[in-house]
């Protein structure tokens, strides 16, 4: 117990490392599903292409491979040597954006078609359609699936343990390697994991709320803090392979 | 002309990867193995909690337990057991056992809202005929419940085949782990990862393909 | 008397100086198949500018898709379309005449608006918001000219008290009288009004009506309506088309139609519509 309570200055770096990967991550892979999804529904064959070939090769490959590639193939190739951390977040936004991309697609094509019709009535173009009407309505679709998305991302930060980056999965392995005392420091490092997860599942929930309300649509469980404080449904890993 | 071949020589060598493909095959072989036997264990023990989490108390600790697994990274799980696991067992069984219950917690899920798709009529109807529960659900229950997650299922096959690199954290000489070995000892990075990219592509998309003609087949009765 | 050629000769009362200038919209042969359902076939009628048409007709006889195609919402099969003279479903290539680009009807569709039947308000936007967005954004109104523009047009419909409210927290009616205000604040030429009524529970539909009626009472905004509310379709309308599998089958004055049908189809249908309580 000692031993943890002196340790813990080491256990707040390796979370801030897994909190860093998780949000830039998070910002990259928010920007690839948009564009590539949004590009999923396109009319012309061209954008649509692009974004199948984006999804399915990067949902066809696990972030840790697309990691190891950046950090020793590409410097073989390009003659430049990537920031191990610019590395690990490029590898885990390009493998959650694929995933978000086929929600963002699959979001905006549920949006119904009398909506769009109606802002052909009003003469909108096709960004106006989809920047004031069809990204506000799908928004709220997605958000669910992103909260499974954002866990997931969180959790995969963890590969960074196998390029011997500093996160929360590898100052415990290192702990338990100086102390022995496996079962204490792991169950420390699962806790702040766990506590990290619940704190972006609440985060979504908030958002999926204002959205909701937006929509002018009552939350389901209910209003006040309480509601989105319901016991978690992080059951699904969504899309996996459709 | 020549010069462009040269150029596309200096990048990859063709002979080069002829040569480590072997190498590269008996690496996905381990990979594969290390799948199927992890799926086999999500699949059994998945149901058994599905099950097991109905009965009071006890299922909500089972819960907890899966809710935990399920947000904490599947590295961190595998290091923890291969810390505490005896010097005497194998990492590919510690490896296999470790993403075996880790995807049980997600299929235990599938399983669940399997069996709460399934009619409540059915459970009324097994009752009024004086079944036994073991035979309601053996004969009943599951049956229909797991009909109609196959493609959930199948989506989880997929995901865990993409998982199985993580065992390279452990020391189980799969995939990954082959081509770094051999990488490293030639310093050739480009032609193994690229080519451990394309093997992944190579079974990944395919079984994509099969899991959604699954999905049409199933969702359409 | 043939049926298809009769529409030609009906001209609105009271928009005689457009209709020297020729017919604001003209249909020339106009087919639309979706597959192989023949839904409007070789379909020949004008409109005079001004002018307010009601289409009935059973469901399926291609009423609602002559506003859809002129709302560009579908693209004609054969046959073409004109709006003021020019080409509207089609546009000048070359020395002839190609399907209507995307850039092109967006540019010729301006003077078009439409209701619909679901309403079909955004619900990501306040009341006020769904009648000032298309004015801000396409029109390039100032927003305190759209904001203006909007609770005007939502005082004429009755709505002056709902700005601020939110689509869901309003009733059908109420929601459909928006969607007018939100058409309107196009400021459109030719107004057209797809079974606006039909979703509506039967004690909202004479406050929408009653709407309308002004609307064609205080404008001359052209307008094509389809609709089964016989009552208003005689009030406002100049002429009525009745069409049945995808032709006119009978067109006139509303007196003529609704008081002396001559073709039997006609008559059947007024008759089960009246049967079914409208």
């Amino acid at each position: 117990m000692e031993f943890l309570i002196a340790q813990w200055p080491r256990f707040l770096d390796g979370t801030l490392l897994t909190i860093q990967l998780t949000l830039g991550g998070i910002v990259l892979a928010f920007v690839l599903a948009m564009t590539f999804g949004v590009m999923g529904t396109m009319r012309h064959w061209l954008p649509r292409a692009v974004a199948t070939v984006y999804v399915e090769v990067f949902r066809g490959i696990a972030a840790l491979v697309v990691m190891y590639w950046l950090i020793y193939a590409l410097p073989l190739l390009s003659g430049f040597q990537l920031e191990d951390m610019f590395a690990a977040i490029l590898a885990l936004g390009l493998n959650l954006g694929a995933y978000g991309a086929e929600v963002v697609r699959s979001s905006i094509n549920a949006v119904p078609r009398a909506q769009v019709e109606a802002t052909v009535a009003l003469n909108m173009s096709w960004a106006q359609r989809m920047r004031l009407v069809v990204l506000p309505q799908a928004w709220a679709q997605m958000l669910p699936t992103f909260g499974n998305l954002v866990v997931e991302l969180m959790k995969a930060t963890a590969v960074v343990y196998l390029v011997s980056m500093h996160d929360l999965s590898w100052i415990a392995d290192d702990l338990r390697r100086l102390s022995g005392e496996t079962i204490p420091v792991f169950l420390v490092a699962f806790a702040l994991y766990y506590l990290i997860a619940q704190v972006l599942i609440f985060g979504v929930r908030l958002l999926e709320r204002r959205a909701n309300r937006r929509l002018g649509r009552v939350p389901p469980s209910g209003g006040g803090i309480l509601g989105l404080l319901r016991p978690p449904t992080v059951g699904t890993k969504v899309g996996v392979a459709k | 002309m020549n010069g462009l071949m040269e150029f596309v020589n200096g990048l990859w060598d063709f002979q080069y990867t002829g040569q480590v493909l072997p190498d590269l095959f008996s690496g996905l072989l381990v990979t594969i193995q290390a799948t199927v036997i992890g799926y086999a264990i999500a699949l059994t023990l998945g149901l058994l909690i599905a099950v097991v989490r109905r009965v009071p108390v006890f299922g909500t600790l089972v819960h907890f337990l899966m809710e935990f697994i399920r947000t904490t990274p599947l590295v961190i799980q595998l290091v923890f057991v291969f810390a505490l696991s005896p010097a005497n067992i194998s990492v590919f069984t510690i490896g296999v056992v470790v993403i075996g219950v880790h995807y049980a917690a997600y299929t235990a899920e599938v399983y669940r809202s399997g069996i709460e798709g399934v009619a409540k009529g059915q459970w009324e109807a097994s009752r009024a005929l004086s079944l036994p529960t073991s035979r309601t659900w053996t004969a009943i229950v599951l049956p229909q419940a797991i009909r109609r997650v196959i493609p959930a299922l199948g989506n989880y096959l997929i995901a865990m085949f993409k998982d199985t690199p993580l065992l390279f954290a452990i020391g189980v000489v799969e995939l990954l782990a082959v081509a770094q070995q051999v990488g490293s000892k030639d310093f050739r990075y480009v032609e193994t990862f690229t080519m451990v990219g394309f093997l992944f592509l190579l079974v990944s998309i395919p079984s994509a393909i099969v899991i959604r003609r699954l999905e049409k087949r199933y969702v359409a009765v | 008397m043939s049926p298809s050629d009769t529409p030609e000769n009906t001209t609105a009362p009271g928009v005689g100086d457009s209709a020297a200038d020729g017919p604001l919209i003209v249909f020339d042969q106009v087919v639309k198949r979706f597959g192989d359902l023949t839904v409007l076939d070789h379909l020949d009628f004008d409109v005079a500018a001004g002018e307010r048409v009601t289409l009935i007709g059973p469901s399926g006889s291609g009423k609602t898709t002559i506003l859809r195609l002129l709302m560009t919402l579908e693209k004609v099969t054969e046959g073409r379309i004109d709006i003021g003279g020019e080409p509207f479903s089609h546009m000048p290539k070359g020395s002839g005449l190609a399907p209507a680009s995307e850039s092109y009807l967006r540019q010729r569709r301006k003077s078009i608006g439409m209701v619909f039947q679901q309403f079909n308000l955004f619900p990501n936007m306040t009341v006020r918001k769904n009648v000032m967005e298309a004015p801000v954004h396409v029109l390039g109104l100032s927003k305190d000219e759209a904001s203006a523009r909007a609770e005007e047009l939502l005082d004429l419909v009755g709505l002056g008290d709902k700005v601020d409210a939110h689509p869901t927290q309003l009733s059908g009616g109420q929601q459909q009288r928006v969607a007018i205000a939100r058409a309107l604040a196009m400021r459109p030429e030719i107004l057209l009004l797809d079974e606006v009524t039909s979703a509506l529970d039967p004690e909202l539909v004479a406050g929408v009506l009653d709407v309308l009626r002004e609307v064609a009472e205080t404008t001359d905004i052209t307008m094509l309506c389809v609709t089964h509310e016989m009552g208003f379709a005689r009030d406002v309308s100049h002429r009525v088309l009745m069409f049945d599998q995808g032709r006119i089958a009978e067109a006139g004055h509303p007196d003529q139609i609704f008081g002396d049908p001559q073709e039997e189809r006609t008559k059947t249908f007024l008759k089960s519509v009246l049967e079914n309580g409208h």
